[in-house]
């Protein structure tokens, strides 16, 4: 189910979310101690690069690390194999991907 | 017999590959007695059709393993004071091994991942080259020595929950074999062995659970050789090992 790809590819992903997890655990504090209105906060990511890139970063890195996570519960809990799992890894992957990334479109540069 | 203060209720599981259910037995209690003394009692003294598996009695061969009460343990060293629950055990085959008969289960899946994990010893030397030196506190030799008194007696293997949800993982013992011999400095196939447990069912599907750790009759820790696999094929990985 998990070959070394897989498991070094989930580790590295997990490295990448760490750091990005406490800028966005210290991000949210400062907003709302701040008191700052979604209209300010939007007034402040609205064309930033800086933003779409911290919060792009995430998304792709939490696609691939979920998908890789949600592989093996799959595996071993409905024990399905070969091509399905890997269908089924990609599909929700994708989907994280598109869902993650159009919200960071949305909020960054739309 | 009477059922009485100096009997013990012995449900003992009965079947084959296809199915099965437990069967109750009255055996008298003794002092020190082990669970293997009780299979071998009632097989002796009740019903001779009763199949299981032992040989040396001593805790070395690690041929008697079965299930008490649900958990796996070695039978030959296990008292029955210690495991009784009131007067009641529950003596069952090994889980995650397809049952033969009774208490006797099928190892070829658990030795053929032995050698899927290429637990085998590839030599590098013949008969006539001199005996290779190691020193005992050469650190591969240490780590090596931590994991080598294994016994083959699959408890590891039937307390794994993820063999349990993987058929195809090897495993902790298998695992734990090729952990010995990536640490053997007289084997000549280390790449070998770290991309063999790199494939499908490989040493990184273990969830880092620890039953194998915790039920091992030998008080070995596979989990750590399993974590020194995972480290060292992410080294070899990155070129580095």
């Amino acid at each position: 189910m998990l070959t070394l790809r897989l498991f070094i590819l989930q580790r590295v992903t997990a490295l990448i979310m760490a750091p990005l997890v406490v800028g966005h655990l210290a991000l949210m504090i400062y907003a709302i101690r701040g008191g700052l209105s979604t209209g300010a906060i939007l007034a402040r990511t609205q064309g930033s690069w800086p933003w779409a890139l911290f919060y792009g970063t995430f998304v792709v890195a939490v696609s691939v690390h979920a998908a890789i996570g949600l592989r093996v519960i799959v595996g071993e809990a409905l024990k399905f194999r070969g091509a399905l799992l890997d269908v089924l890894s990609l599909a929700f992957c994708a989907f994280l991907l598109i869902a993650g990334l159009r919200a960071v479109l949305s909020v960054t540069m739309l | 017999m009477a059922f009485g203060s100096n009997t013990l209720d012995v449900s003992v599981w009965r079947g084959d590959a296809d199915g099965g259910k437990f069967e109750s037995f009255q055996v008298p209690s003794q002092e020190s007695q082990t669970i293997l003394d009780v299979v071998v009692w009632i097989q002796q003294k009740i019903d001779p059709s009763l199949a299981y598996r032992y040989a040396c009695r001593v805790g070395m061969c690690g041929s008697c393993a079965m299930s008490v009460n649900g958990q796996p343990r070695w039978t030959c060293r296990t008292h029955v004071q210690k495991v009784l629950r009131g007067r009641r055990v529950e003596i069952a085959p090994l889980r995650n091994l397809p049952v033969i008969k009774d208490l006797a289960t099928d190892m070829d899946p658990f030795f053929e991942k032995w050698v899927r994990a290429e637990g085998v010893f590839h030599p590098t030397l013949t008969r006539n080259d001199e005996i290779a030196r190691v020193s005992p506190v050469d650190q591969r030799r240490v780590e090596a020595d931590a994991a080598v008194e294994c016994i083959n007696c699959a408890i590891c293997y039937a307390s794994c929950d993820t063999v349990q949800g993987n058929p195809d993982y090897l495993g902790p013992a298998a695992l734990n074999r090729a952990w010995t011999l990536v640490n053997d400095v007289k084997d000549g196939k280390r790449s070998s062995i770290l991309e063999a447990v790199s494939q499908e069912g490989g040493c990184h599907n273990c969830h880092s659970q620890g039953s194998c750790a915790k039920f091992c009759p030998n008080e070995l820790s596979p989990i750590t050789s399993i974590a020194g696999l995972k480290r060292e094929t992410t080294k070899s990985f990155f070129g580095r090992g």
